[in-house]
């Protein structure tokens, strides 16, 4: 079965690949991670600037692909604002949405985000989504280290 | 559709003989560009497989029965093909292994830890695969000797001038790719192998992607150590084939331990057998070699085919089968590099005076990642990412490429349905 094209890549993700949100380093920040993608050679680094519990800015620079500069375009938009509880929450939610098999559930907290449902049926591409994701748990974590989709 | 003239042989008549080929992907007809990847198999190597598992079964070099004997002349016939195929001037010196990578990480390990040390070089080019930098990179490690990298220029040659400066008597090896699976760029390696020879260094060449494009003769480029991967010229996947020069072989401990591979065995002390069992330790791939020997028989039927010479030795029909290809190949190789390279947006990566099929590109407005998805909907399979080179998309400027690699049943056809689907990516993302 053919999956429509246009369910991966809708409009929405392809503005934000073209015109991502919040990309560029912050000043100050008080986390960040670099991910990488050995598979794909993909690298992101996501800055987040937390105070009293809440992500009060967020950031990120890299290379990668329309899924994955979107992914996190649209996820420092989520979480901007939100307290950590809140983010970490939303993580789960976005990793639940992507990795899901079967019937699609209802993702009230991720708004935008649910057009990256589409990356399930393309199964090498779901790290490309999640990279950027797993890099902002790894900065709120206060984690240092490099994350890696392998 | 067949775009070489005056030729006996058609590339129609040669797409028939690749039963996956005939497949549809995502509703269309396959285009399969990913050929550097792994190239697909003809059906005469399909049938070899199958003949030999309900025919001819059995362990090699062990029994007295039929089966044995049976499997084991047809393992060691495979063996003389390849010397031919390599023009090696021993059959003792084609060694069976997994693949290139199992190979070179062989002559690391032996050929490497007796003759490497603190201090002594290992010259490798920048367009070296993953596979022909981490072996030299591990035993360089633990003798204490040096890894340097051999420049090349914007067009992806080998920096000549710059070879020869790095060349010193530090220099103990020197590894090099024959044709880049990244650029396509043919190297001058017979050029290189006889300068490394002047400072007396030893050369490896990695000939993982001139396997299915080159006639090599590796007595004409002297080289020291040739690797081919087999999978990637036809052949069923696991099979590599290592070449050395008889007395380096001789001389190297052997790598792994095991059944097969020694002469006496005792708990007081054991000796070792004589080339190549020395280095083909435990139950080979035997299916797969067998396999190896189906396809060299396949690219010698080309030749057969396009001669119309019934009978002739092996390496005529080799000549003229493995000419046959690259002459389509140049064909095919000169029409899509022109027919990419008019999309405006798009940049080619390896530009080389001499090439094989590989079309290398970016686009300004995608990802090769996304490239790579979207001609997947339109049936096209090319390869997206760093090609396991990462040192040389660091020093082409790119984080990855889109690649489409060619083998000889691909058309000017398909090419121009890889030119669409390029601009129906530019479409969407522009």
């Amino acid at each position: 079965m053919s999956f429509d094209l246009r369910e991966l890549y809708q409009e929405v993700i392809l503005d934000h690949n073209k015109r991502p949100r919040n990309r560029g380093k912050i000043e100050n920040p008080t986390g960040q991670a670099e991910g990488h993608n050995p598979l794909c050679g993909d690298n992101v680094t996501v800055y987040i600037h937390t105070s009293d519990g809440k992500v009060e800015s967020i950031s990120f620079e890299g290379n990668g692909c329309a899924i994955s500069t979107a992914s996190a375009s649209m996820m420092t938009e989520a979480v901007k604002g939100k307290t950590l509880k809140e983010a970490e929450n939303v993580f789960r939610e976005f990793q639940q949405m992507v990795t899901a098999t079967g019937e699609v559930e209802e993702h009230p907290d991720l708004g935008d985000l649910e057009v990256l449902a589409g990356v399930r049926e393309y199964p090498v591409r779901i790290k490309c989504a999640t990279l950027p994701w797993h890099t902002l748990h790894a900065a709120m974590q206060g984690d240092q280290n490099k994350v890696s989709t392998e | 559709m067949n775009s070489i003239l005056n030729r006996n042989l058609t590339v129609e008549q040669v797409r028939a003989d690749f039963p996956i080929l005939d497949i549809l992907v995502n509703g269309k007809p396959l285009t399969y560009l990913d050929n550097g990847a792994s190239s697909q198999k003809p059906l005469s190597v399909i049938e070899s497989q199958t003949r030999f598992y309900e025919e001819q079964n059995a362990n090699i070099h062990r029994g007295v029965h039929y089966l044995s004997q049976l499997s084991t002349r047809l393992y060691d016939e495979a063996r003389y093909k390849t010397q031919v195929f390599l023009n090696a001037e021993h059959e003792h010196e084609v060694i069976f292994t997994a693949g290139c990578t199992a190979g070179i990480n062989l002559v690391a390990q032996t050929w490497g830890r007796a003759n490497l040390g603190p201090g002594d070089e290992i010259l490798l080019s920048t367009m070296e695969h993953h596979s022909n930098i981490i072996p030299w990179q591990l035993i360089a490690q633990e003798k204490g000797a040096v890894v340097r990298p051999i420049p090349i220029s914007d067009d992806g040659e080998i920096d000549l001038d710059a070879y020869r400066s790095l060349l010193s008597d530090r220099t103990k090896l020197v590894g090099i790719v024959h044709v880049s699976n990244s650029l396509g760029t043919i190297n001058p390696v017979q050029e290189m192998v006889a300068l490394a020879h002047q400072v007396g260094a030893k050369v490896l060449v990695d000939g993982a992607q001139a396997g299915p494009h080159l006639r090599i003769n590796v007595q004409a480029l002297d080289a020291d150590f040739y690797v081919l991967s087999c999978h990637k010229m036809f052949a069923p996947t696991g099979v590599g084939v290592l070449y050395g020069k008889q007395e380096l072989l001789k001389a190297m401990p052997p790598y792994q331990g095991g059944g097969d591979m020694i002469y006496t065995v005792s708990f007081d002390g054991s000796t070792f057998a004589e080339l190549p069992h020395k280095f083909e330790a435990g139950t080979p791939n035997i299916a797969g070699v067998i396999g190896l020997g189906a396809a060299i028989d396949y690219i010698a039927e080309l030749g057969r085919r396009e001669s119309g010479e019934t009978v002739a030795p092996l390496s005529r029909l080799l000549d003229v089968g493995m000419g046959w290809i690259s002459d389509v190949e140049a064909d095919l190789t000169t029409y899509g590099m022109q027919l990419l390279g008019n999309i405006e947006g798009l940049k080619l990566s390896g530009t080389a005076k001499h090439k094989a099929g590989v079309l290398s590109f970016t686009l300004d407005c995608a990802h090769p990642h996304d490239i790579g998805t979207i001609l997947d909907h339109h049936g096209i399979a090319i390869r997206a990412g760093h090609h396991c080179c990462m040192p040389l998309m660091k020093r082409m400027g790119v984080p990855a490429t889109a690649r489409a690699s060619l083998a000889f049943y691909n058309t000017r056809e398909e090419l121009d349905r890889l030119a669409s689907a390029v601009l129906a990516v530019k479409e969407m993302f522009g």
